[in-house]
């Protein structure tokens, strides 16, 4: 196995997990840390894609992941605030009590 | 001079047309006018007539020339009518001495009659509409006259079929005459079943109607001979079948055996319309055809012989003679026993065509028309003097107070009984009996018309001495008539008197101008073998007649209306036959009314039961259907459409169930949706090789 | 070398992976977004170990220093008295997690199964000079819009987490 197949393996399982946490816990919150783990696993890639990449040189691949923390950073609080306010009104963070707009 | 002549003789052959078509306007303008304005309609009427009666003056002037210049005295106007394909349907109009003749003493008659109307019907609040009617029947029966084509003739001759309805009808809230006006029309409309049927026969033969087409006529030699080689029916010609259709609608218009039913019940009409229809002019409209048609009916025979067709027609002639006659002696009104002579004397018309040729016939129905106009505007006279009373029996010695009247009805009686000498009857009576007698046929219609003339002369001194002889047996006072009435009776008994000079053997003129030959002055006229003796029996004949008559009647006049009449006391059995009219109506009504009437009731049940079954089944059909459409869109459509939308309620609820708004199943959604789109892009990349799998 | 890897990604891969485990199945939330931070830590080493070292240190400083302290404090604050979730996780579980295992698989089986690329390389000395000049003048749009973008999201934030103005008696 070459190094970039191990790490894209590993970026890989971090983000399956990361998905298994958005989709079955029941907390708000945990949604918004799995994705945050997607996005890291992300990351991961591009880096790895980066160094065993063509041309290092050009430093796109972290330029693309450096931008793509400032992002994840930025939605993480946005999202946050939601849910905080979304505890404010319904005093739950419980996603399968989130079911208001049903018709 | 010959251009004059020539352009004089063009102008009154090419407007000859104008002779119907002036009365015809008038009548048009009659009809429009309304009821009040009485002097304007009957100036209309009279003037339209005059004018026709000046242009027909024209005309036989015109004929007269052409004939005093020793040229051709017939001359035809032809055009084209309708062309179908390669034949067409002509009409035209022709100027010979025939049509000249019957010309003037139509339109003079007639005017003379429409002046006489102006006065007898000054107290019927209907005046305008009479006249309209009156001048209509002129016009058309001035168009009969000028027919050249057949079929010109049998549209006028219908045309005057229905004014004469209209006439006889006119006082149409009267049961009896709205009757007598249908009766006159049915029967005449037989008759002209079997005219129609000769003309289309005639025509699919000859491929023309018109009877005069230099040579190429329907009557003309050509067309005869052709004709003659054809056979037509039961052993007859088809010249001979079709002029035996041909005497069947003249019939029924002159009232011949057996379709003489009509003409009695048209006395229902006013006295005018009877003088001027069925005594002058429409009646006289059958001989004239007869006349027109006479080659036809003539051909095949040679000097001394006679054809199928000409015996048939002198059979009957002689047959209703007699049987006028003799109904006429029992009659009571005065008006009948007048219409009784008519069917009789048209009989005698007829006989004189089919024995003695078309001068001899045509002779009588001239001397005829005026003094039976004045016998009959005589009677209206009466009729108006006697406060409308019509029944003779009630009558009696009106000599004293109706004078002018009186004289003038005795010469008009004179002239109908062939007294010798002065009276035009005389003469054109004994033209026809002396054909008659020198027919080769039979010498039959030669005793029937001698035993006509004897009951002639009987029945009218009869109804002399009932009405102006004895005293008087009716209510109020009798009274003359105004002038407008006795001055037109005065002019027709002139004529009555003075037409016989034109007929005498000494001085055949009618007959030369007929026939257009060269006249001249026959002094051996009255030598002619047999003639003599035949004259001075027929004289004998009238004198008799009047003897028997005046000693029955005039000697011992009735004192009473309900006395009974001499002959009824005697000859109880035979004088109830007599009066009423031979039970001809009544055969008719046993028979032919009975058919006719289970004919109606058969076509009344089909049309109740079968026909508008038939449409009712139709309309409940649709009806149904319309049911049936009804069911469908209610339940169907309309059900159909609730349940459609039920589904629709049904599936938003669903839909609106994915727009809950779960989080954690769109996120699966999602997550779902990521492995179908990799999936898809690792399938592409396998198959364009860039993934090895 | 174990299959080819160096001991050291191994280890730090293990222990990465770890973290990731513990914040998915753990029953404590605030437990969960501290083993988030592990998992954090873990990947900032995994981006110095593939020379990439500022990525690396912008992880610890981002990530670690601010966003995990972010999700600490949310948690914190959306917490209710006695909430104790009996069910830690959705009703529909499995299916979520067969979700999670079925893309990993799909992964995997991709990774695995495409064309190697060649040999590792020799890094290259990125200073940050470098990313700085490269910021300035290749990337100096992304950089503004990202600038932009966080000026929103902070001022959204604030205003999606702002207490509501209460309402003044006697004011419907």
């Amino acid at each position: 196995m070459t190094p970039l197949a191990a790490y894209l393996l590993l970026a890989a399982l971090i983000f399956a997990i990361g998905l298994a946490i958005a989709l079955t816990r029941r907390v708000a919150i945990l949604v918004l840390i799995g994705i945050e783990l997607m996005l890291n696993a992300a990351n991961l890639n591009l880096i790895a894609f980066w160094r065993f990449g063509p041309h290092p040189e050009a430093l796109t691949g972290m330029m693309f992941a450096i931008f793509s923390i400032a992002v994840a950073a930025a939605e993480a609080a946005v999202g946050l605030g939601l849910v905080i306010a979304y505890y404010r009104h319904r005093k739950t963070t419980d996603l399968d009590a989130m079911t208001r707009m049903k018709g | 001079m010959m251009a004059q002549e020539t352009t004089g003789q063009a102008w009154i052959l090419a407007n000859l047309w104008l002779i119907p078509a002036i009365p015809m306007v008038a009548a048009g303008a009659i009809a429009l006018l309304k009821q009040p304005k009485r002097r304007t309609a009957a100036t209309l009427a009279i003037g339209g007539l005059a004018i026709s009666f000046l242009l027909s003056v024209a005309a036989f002037a015109h004929v007269l020339s052409a004939w005093g210049h020793g040229g051709a005295t017939r001359d035809v106007f032809n055009f084209g009518w309708l062309s179908m394909g390669e034949t067409s349907l002509q009409l035209g109009w022709v100027l010979d001495p025939l049509a000249a003749v019957m010309l003037v003493m139509v339109t003079f008659v007639g005017s003379l009659i429409f002046i006489y109307s102006v006065g007898y019907m000054a107290h019927d609040e209907n005046f305008t509409r009479f006249f309209c009617f009156l001048s209509l029947f002129a016009g058309a029966m001035l168009g009969v006259i000028i027919a050249n084509s057949l079929l010109l003739l049998f549209m006028c001759w219908e045309i005057v079929g229905l004014t004469s309805y209209l006439l006889i009808g006119f006082w149409y809230h009267k049961p009896s005459a709205a009757a007598a006006a249908k009766k006159a029309f049915l029967t005449t409309r037989i008759g002209d079943i079997f005219f129609l049927l000769g003309i289309a026969w005639l025509f699919s033969q000859t491929g023309t109607t018109l009877f005069y087409n230099y040579g190429a006529g329907a009557i003309e030699p050509g067309a005869l001979a052709a004709l003659l080689a054809q056979p037509g029916a039961v052993g007859l010609t088809a010249a001979g079948a079709i002029g035996l259709l041909i005497f069947a609608g003249a019939a029924g218009k002159s009232g011949q055996l057996p379709l003489h039913v009509w003409l009695p019940d048209a006395m229902e009409g006013p006295t005018p319309v009877s003088a001027l229809i069925h005594a002058a002019t429409m009646v006289a409209a059958g001989v004239y055809l007869i006349a027109r048609v006479y080659p036809l009916m003539a051909a095949g025979a040679g000097p001394g012989q006679t054809t199928v067709a000409l015996t048939v027609v002198a059979w009957i002639g002689a047959l209703t003679a007699l049987f006028g006659a003799l109904v006429a002696v029992a009659q009571n009104d005065i008006k009948r026993i007048l219409a009784y002579s008519t069917v009789s004397q048209l009989g005698y018309m007829m006989v004189g065509l089919a024995t003695g040729g078309v001068a001899v016939g045509m002779f009588h129905l001239i001397t005829h028309a005026f003094f039976k106009a004045l016998l009959f505007l005589g009677a209206g006279s009466v009729i108006h003097g006697c406060h409308d009373e019509q029944d003779i029996r009630k009558m009696g010695g009106l000599r004293a107070e109706m004078p002018a009247t009186f004289i003038t009805y005795m010469i008009g009686m004179l002239a109908l009984s062939g007294f010798p000498i002065f009276f035009s009857g005389f003469w054109s009576k004994d033209a026809i009996v002396g054909a008659a007698h020198a027919w080769p046929g039979s010498q039959g219609p030669f005793i029937l018309l001698l035993v006509g003339a004897l009951l002639t002369t009987f029945y009218m001194t009869r109804q002399i001495a009932y009405v102006f002889f004895g005293q008087w047996r009716g209510h109020d006072h009798a009274h003359e008539s105004p002038r407008v009435m006795t001055v037109p009776l005065g002019i027709l008994a002139f004529f009555a008197i003075a037409l016989g000079v034109l007929g005498t053997p000494l001085w055949p003129w009618f007959t030369a101008f007929i026939q257009s030959k060269p006249l001249e002055v026959d002094w051996h006229g009255f030598s002619e073998p047999g003639l003599l003796p035949l004259m001075s029996f027929a004289t004998l004949l009238v004198f008799i007649g009047l003897g028997v008559g005046w000693r029955l009647y005039g000697s011992k006049p009735t004192r009473s209306a309900s006395e009974l009449d001499p002959v009824a006391r005697s000859l109880p059995v035979v004088s109830g036959w007599l009066a009423n009219r031979l039970y001809f109506d009544e055969l008719y009504e046993a028979t032919v009314l009975r058919w006719y009437a289970g004919l109606a009731w058969l076509s009344d049940w089909l049309d109740r039961r079968v026909w508008s079954g038939i449409v009712s089944g139709v309309a409940s059909g649709f009806g149904g259907l319309g049911w049936f459409n009804k069911a469908v869109d209610n339940e169907w459509i309309d059900g159909g459409f609730d349940k459609g939308c039920e589904e629709l309620v049904t599936g938003g609820g669903l839909l609106a169930w994915l727009q809950a708004g779960r989080a954690p199943g769109y996120l699966r959604l999602l997550g779902i949706g990521f492995l179908l789109l990799a999936g898809l892009a690792l399938l592409v990349g396998a198959v364009s090789g860039q993934v090895r799998l | 070398m174990i299959f080819g890897l160096t001991v050291a990604f191994v280890l730090v891969a293990m222990v990465t992976v770890a973290g990731a485990m513990g914040a998915a199945v753990m029953r404590n939330v605030v437990h969960c977004a501290l083993s988030l931070t592990v998992t954090f830590a873990g990947l900032a080493i995994l981006f110095l170990q593939l020379d990439a070292q500022f990525a690396g240190f912008a992880q610890v400083l981002v990530y670690v220093g601010a966003v995990a302290i972010l999700v600490v404090f949310a948690i914190l604050l959306t917490r209710g008295v006695g909430t104790s979730l009996i069910y830690v996780f959705s009703k529909q579980w499995t299916l979520g997690l067969g979700i999670a295992a079925a893309v990993f698989a799909l992964l995997g089986w991709a990774v695995l199964k495409s064309f190697p690329v060649s040999g590792p390389v020799a890094a290259s000395e990125v200073t940050v000079k470098d990313i700085g000049a490269a910021l300035m003048n290749q990337y100096v749009l992304p950089l503004e819009i990202t600038a932009v973008l966080l000026t929103v999201a902070m001022i959204g934030a604030v205003i999606v987490a702002m207490p509501e103005k209460k309402v003044k008696e006697g004011e419907q």
